[in-house]
């Protein structure tokens, strides 16, 4: 413990500086590279579709931050998506609901497996790392029970695939992808709440120290189960997207999203511990995933090559952030 | 007492409080004044913590009444409290690191905006800034606390406290891991409170500071009331009397004499960073070495340079006038050095396994039948350091963590005495544990090194350095700013030194 007064010195700006920043600069490099490499790079249909690619886990990121914010997880989120696709898909084409009702039912759906996460760990004490992996294998299976392991396609339900290939033509921007513009719509919703409201700073207090937080009288249970439910809420309406980008709700699709959604927080600079980060960071984070995985394709490196890189990368980067915390000193 | 009740801010009326298998709190009654600063006094499990968590609403009174203000109230929570004017800060604060000040002092309370569930951080920031203000505080309420001092945080704390309107404030020991001179910050911020007309319940284990702080004492005793008392009235003696139930002429051990046995440590010219710079000292056999400074100067990083858990970038150490080369931790065990830090909890003990296995750890290597641990072995080990040491445990088998802090320590000097270490060195031996198991822990160094071991002994009391020590340095911005004779030198004298303001104190 220092005794004397800390002053804000440049080890802390500097710091400050890189922790925001880093993610950008690597996404630039990266970016300058892959454009030095491949024409295609920088052709604009390839940059929106980067973006249109990973809507799903932009989203499915922002809950993920949510919960790594109060200092928990979700790990039911893959499933989850997959499950909500496959309902979501089915209660149209099977049941002959409007598009309107599933999408309400799946979102209410999503919403209460959050909210039974968050009752496991709050009322069932169980840490949520183990909650959630419960949730991950029931989801998925209850995906394949509910399909019987077969696709449901989508072909023909036009009002459900234009959120995932459909375009509205936006003056300045012209034709942006939908699926675009809702991400982009749950990432600027997210962040004024997390950075404007009661509610947002009960999040970070409740990740800082959950203790400290009662103590103040912060309403704890009612915070974190919002949470949970959001994370639920979000993942199935990133599975929504990705079923409408693929014409069809797969009993296995996002497989290992949650893994891709905790790198690209952490790639952001949320912090696993709680307490630490925010939405456009982590969104981010899950744009670098988004402009590597995109650029190595390009490049054609076979997929053994590109997750060795992928991991790399994320080692580099969570090493990089632990030695700006020792430049800060803190 | 007809005094009291008249105007007293608060009354705790015959509270009692059980938990399974312990009466905590038996018929315990005391009152506090507007305006004072109350003392409340006791060995660890006296009860003043579970007294205190009924005030605060943490636990409910089995029977017994709160009167507050003339009134009998029910407290159901610490936010019951607060509404009641009643405020406790605890030892361990309570604020939220990465949140700056503002944020902390209305967390849970945030001034509403305009539209619903956003928080007005303009006017946030204005009252936060009045309330620092109000307490003589330089500080920026929008910085994140973390890079606050701790003495910085503990008036954070109360700024929250005052934000509340606290009538009364609990403070459960803010000193202890407080500098001197931030203690007597926090002292003079005390004292302006109370001449505001709040009242203040002061706990502390620092007798110094009681006498210094206090209007009033309340003294507790196995979950009994003691005394009451101006604390003009009392003498040392006599709390420690009433705190310990018996007489305690001596605190400290008598010393054994002239200390003439060999060099066993000698360091020369050891460097690390900026925090320990050419320090040279020896040790030797049987001689009980003390360190002070204050927080900062550097004690405790040259004991972990000594040991090795940071290794030096020059300098020599000696062990029985052999140079010996110290990088990690084990090489330093190897040549029969050991090492009590002060964190217990982080760096001493496993606090969720046995007593057994505490003591036995670093020995379990030989104690073992085939591959598997000798439970018998490891449990014989340990019962024989209970034994001997007195160590106060239902059984080998019980969790270190449900210990007593006394009796935690003399799990650890268990541990390092399994190796027959030459030196052993500690830090802040005694910070969180009472009087009583404070006596012990004296008797115990003294006992080792009438067997011959060399003890370096790191302290921020300058009462127990003077008491315990048979030679004293004291440390300043890293380097040794003197040595004392602890028979004669006085704690001025060492707290001269340790301010940097002389570099020779009395030779030895």
């Amino acid at each position: 413990m220092t005794s004397h007064v800390r002053d804000l010195s440049w080890q802390v700006v500097v710091g400050g500086l890189l922790r925001r920043g880093i993610v950008l600069i690597v996404l630039a490099g990266l970016m300058t590279y892959f454009a030095s490499q491949s024409d295609r790079f920088f052709q604009s249909r390839n940059l929106v579709n980067i973006l249109e690619q990973n809507a799903a886990l932009m989203i499915v990121t922002v809950g993920m931050t949510l919960t790594m914010l109060i200092a928990g997880i979700d790990l039911s989120v893959g499933s989850v998506a997959a499950l909500a696709g496959a309902i979501s898909a089915g209660l149209i084409v099977n049941n002959g609901f409007s598009f309107e009702v599933s999408v309400v039912v799946t979102l209410a759906l999503g919403f209460a497996i959050g909210l039974l996460n968050g009752g496991l760990i709050i009322w069932g004490k169980l840490p949520p790392f183990i909650a959630t992996l419960a949730m991950l294998g029931i989801g998925r299976g209850l995906t394949l029970l509910y399909t019987e392991g077969r696709p449901i396609s989508l072909n023909g339900v036009d009002q459900y695939t234009f959120y995932g290939r459909g375009d509205v033509t936006l003056p300045v921007f012209g034709e942006t992808p939908v699926s675009v513009l809702v991400a982009l719509a749950i990432v600027m919703i997210v962040s004024v709440i997390l950075s404007a409201t009661r509610f947002g700073l009960h999040i970070y207090a409740i990740g800082g120290s959950e203790e400290t937080a009662r103590l103040a009288g912060v309403p704890v249970t009612r915070v974190k189960m919002i949470v949970y439910g959001s994370s639920g809420l979000l993942a199935a309406l990133g599975g929504m997207l990705l079923t409408a980008r693929l014409f069809s709700a797969q009993p296995q699709a996002a497989v290992g999203m949650e893994l891709d959604a905790i790198a690209a927080a952490v790639l952001g600079g949320v912090s696993l511990f709680g307490g630490v980060g925010n939405v456009i960071g982590a969104v981010t984070g899950g744009l670098l995933i988004g402009v590597l995985s995109n650029g190595m394709n390009l490049l054609r490196l076979a997929s053994f090559l590109q997750q060795m890189i992928q991991g790399t990368v994320l080692v580099v980067a969570v090493a990089i952030d632990m030695i700006i915390k020792r430049i800060e000193g803190v | 007492m007809n005094q009291d009740d008249k105007q007293a801010l608060l009354r705790l009326q015959n509270i009692h409080k059980s938990f399974p298998g312990v009466h905590a709190l038996n018929d315990v009654t005391m009152s506090v004044l507007p305006g004072e600063i109350h003392g409340l006094l006791g060995e660890n499990g006296a009860g003043k913590s579970t007294l205190m968590k009924i005030l605060n609403g943490v636990y409910r009174a089995d029977s017994g009444n709160i009167v507050w203000q003339g009134n009998a109230i029910e407290i159901h929570s610490p936010q019951d409290a607060q509404r009641n004017g009643i405020s406790m800060i605890h030892q361990e604060l309570a604020l939220v690191g990465y949140l700056d000040a503002g944020k902390n002092i209305f967390l849970g309370r945030e001034p509403g905006g305009i539209i619903p569930g956003t928080i007005n951080w303009g006017r946030m920031y204005a009252d936060a800034g009045r309330i620092v203000d109000e307490l003589g505080l330089t500080i920026d309420v929008r910085r994140p606390v973390r890079f606050f001092s701790l003495a910085q945080q503990q008036m954070i704390e109360v700024a929250k406290a005052l934000s509340l309107d606290a009538r009364l404030i609990i403070m459960d020991e803010p000193t202890s891991s407080l500098t001197d001179r931030e203690v007597e910050t926090l002292f003079s911020q005390m004292r302006a409170l109370r001449d505001r007309g709040v009242s203040i319940i002061f706990i502390s284990h620092r007798l110094e500071e009681i006498f210094e702080i206090c209007d009033r004492v309340t003294v507790l005793r196995d979950g009994a009331w003691v005394a009451t008392s101006p604390i003009a009235d009392l003498t040392t003696d006599t709390l420690i009397k009433y705190m310990v139930g018996r007489e305690v002429d001596q605190i400290f051990e008598p010393r054994t004499g002239s200390i003439s046995g060999q060099v066993i440590l000698e360091v020369k010219d050891l460097n690390r960073g900026d925090r320990v710079k050419d320090i040279s000292f020896q040790l030797r056999q049987g001689e009980i070495l003390g360190i002070a400074g204050l927080v900062g100067a550097g004690r405790t990083e040259t004991l972990e340079t000594i040991f090795g858990a940071h290794p030096a970038s020059s300098g020599i150490i000696r062990v029985d006038g052999e140079q010996v080369h110290i990088r990690r931790p084990d090489q330093a065990i190897k040549h029969g050095i050991g090492f009590v830090t002060e964190d217990r909890k982080g760096q001493g003990l496993f606090p969720a396994m046995t007593v057994a296995i505490n003591i036995a750890i670093t020995r379990l290597a030989e104690l073992v039948r085939a591959v598997l641990v000798n439970r018998g072995a490891v449990n014989a080990l340990a019962e024989g350091f209970i034994t001997r040491l007195d160590i106060r445990t239902p059984s080998t088998q019980q969790k270190v963590q449900n210990l007593s802090g006394g009796n935690q320590q003399k799990v650890i000097i268990s541990r390092w005495m399994t190796l027959n270490p030459r030196v052993l060195m500690l830090d802040e031996p005694t910070r969180g544990i009472d009087v009583g198991a404070k006596h012990e822990i004296y008797r115990l160094m003294r006992q080792l090194a009438s067997e011959g071991v060399g003890i370096i002994m790191v302290s921020s009391e300058l009462p127990e350095i003077l008491g315990v020590s048979d030679r004293v340095l004291v440390m300043h911005e890293g380097r040794i700013a003197g040595e004392f004779d602890p028979q004669r030198a006085t704690q001025d004298d060492l707290m001269t030194a340790a301010t940097g303001m002389v570099q020779e104190g009395f030779r030895s």
